[in-house]
């Protein structure tokens, strides 16, 4: 489980640097935007869950509904093992790359202008200015934000408890979800304790990681004053 | 990038609508759902035209839904309340807590300063069933499972660092100086921090204790493990719910409507604070 995870947090870093880097101008449209798109993050990840829930439903879900129009029948959404994961990442995605959006995105708005300005009175191609000028100076944000990101979704729990219950069978068994159910259902207290102390290594490391990182951007914020 | 080319401009357009229509759609429509009968829900194909009914709201104010095995009574307004209860008193005691000790943390250096406030925030990335499963077994011993003060407690997990970074940020950017020459016309340290301090860093405190607030609202994990129905707040509840009400989707999607609007409406309320909460205060909006 978390290679995928790892991807999903890929997929949301990439499609929230697309959405920063589109609404990066503070027009009174973008920003309206960007303060819808934080409706989803805003949203109890648990309650996002039930809402897609109800759009996934085979009866009535719009989704399915959608689905079938595109000529796929018998879309199964979470129920299906070969698609629960692809449905959990979907709301994933949806609760979560507006955190990446948002941090990115005031990170974009930060930056010093002087650098932008002269790469367009030399008429510098505008993918040299991306990969050369923007990606560099961003990055300290990028690097908080995923890594931000990887901690809290390496600890995924609210989505696929409230979506699947870590099924259908085991195939959404993250590591708190199965702790939980080892502990509760099946009463193997060993087991969820082993599983949890793992997970808090791999956790510690990387907080580690990310405090100084963090840290960083902090005391840069607060020079900018 | 003043110059932006026609095809470059109808590119951005469609690519806008198209996030626009991902992140708003589930919201919209889950909201359209909860002014439906099921009749009108199950319908296919699905219209957007239809006539709204209050019902479903009405079913689940007075307690009393009607499903096929009969009436049933789901307090799921006790829910709401409780998730009120919680997540307020919550904040109250982490700002109580938090603000003095941001102020510390921001003003004097002591031994272990850094350590102690690193420790705290890390607090925030502590896996939260590694903390809660070993809790509820002691929960159970000193009789605080399934109270609102047990739940409380832990709640400062979520609510205690996020106010403590985020106030310490503001108190650090208050000049000192504003202070001694406050302390310097007599006045104690404890006057100072009341009256000079604490005032000049009100947004913050305010900013911090309205996202505590919405960060506890939907936290999920902690009242599922230490609470029992007459105690769990909406994301728990609305859960429970799902399963209770069965076939009920207009029930069940007015349900959801309930549990995010309070948090919705405080979000937009406090959406210039939103980038400093969501970064722990290391990013300013």
């Amino acid at each position: 489980m978390p290679v995928p995870q790892f991807l999903t947090d890929l997929l949301q870093l990439l499609l929230g640097l697309a959405v920063a880097l589109l609404l990066r101008r503070p027009t009174r449209f973008h920003n309206a935007v960007s303060i819808a798109l934080l409706l989803p993050l805003m949203t109890a990840p648990a309650i996002a869950a039930l809402m897609w829930k109800l759009m996934t439903n085979p009866s009535f879900g719009i989704l399915s509904y959608l689905v079938s129009l595109l000529g796929i029948q018998d879309f199964k959404w979470a129920s299906d093992p070969a698609t629960a994961l692809f449905t959990v990442v979907l709301v994933d995605i949806w609760v979560y790359t507006p955190f990446i959006m948002i941090l990115l995105l005031a990170g974009l708005r930060s930056l010093p202008r002087q650098p932008f300005e002269a790469a367009a009175l030399d008429g510098v191609p505008a993918t040299f200015v991306f990969f050369r000028i923007t990606l560099p100076m961003l990055a300290p944000y990028i690097i908080t934000a995923s890594l931000f990101r990887l901690l809290d979704s390496i600890q995924q729990f609210d989505i696929i408890y409230a979506m699947t219950q870590g099924g259908p069978g085991d195939r959404l068994m993250v590591f708190q979800v199965q702790a939980y159910l080892e502990f509760f259902q099946y009463t193997n207290v060993g087991k969820s304790a082993a599983l949890l102390m793992i997970l808090w290594v791999i956790t510690n490391i990387l907080s580690n990681i990310f405090i100084k990182n963090w840290l960083r951007l902090r005391e840069h914020a607060h020079r900018h004053q | 990038m003043e110059h932006v080319s026609l095809t470059g401009r109808i590119f951005r357009g469609a690519a806008l609508t198209l996030i626009l229509l991902f992140f708003m759609f589930p919201i919209v429509w889950i909201l359209l759902m909860s002014f439906q009968s099921n009749e009108q829900i199950l319908r296919i194909p699905p219209r957007l035209l239809f006539e709204p009914t209050l019902a479903n709201y009405r079913a689940l104010i007075s307690g009393q839904l009607q499903t096929a095995a009969g009436n049933l009574e789901i307090p799921f307004m006790h829910n709401l309340w409780n998730s009120f209860v919680l997540s307020s008193a919550a904040v109250v005691l982490a700002l109580i807590l938090g603000v003095p000790a941001a102020y510390a943390f921001a003003r004097f250096k002591f031994r272990l300063g850094e350590t102690i406030a690193f420790t705290l925030l890390s607090f925030r990335f502590a896996p939260p069933l590694l903390v809660l499963l070993p809790l509820s077994l002691y929960y159970q011993q000193i009789g605080l499972n399934d109270t609102y003060a047990g739940i409380v407690w832990v709640y400062q997990l979520i609510a205690l660092p996020l106010i403590l970074w985020i106030v310490r940020g503001y108190f650090e950017d208050i000049s000192p100086d504003i202070e001694h020459a406050y302390r310097l016309a007599g006045h104690s340290w404890g006057e100072t921090f009341t009256r000079i301090a604490v005032p000049l860093a009100g947004p913050g405190i305010a900013a911090a204790g309205l996202l505590s607030f919405i960060f506890c609202w939907n936290n999920f994990v902690f009242a599922l493990i230490l609470a029992s129905a007459d105690k769990q707040p909406v994301t728990v509840g609305a859960l429970a719910f799902v399963t209770a009400s069965g076939i009920q989707y207009g029930q069940i999607a007015a349900a959801i409507v309930l549990s995010v609007t309070p948090t919705l409406l405080l979000a937009l309320y406090a959406q210039r604070y939103l980038v400093e909460g969501l970064s722990l205060g290391a990013v300013k909006g």
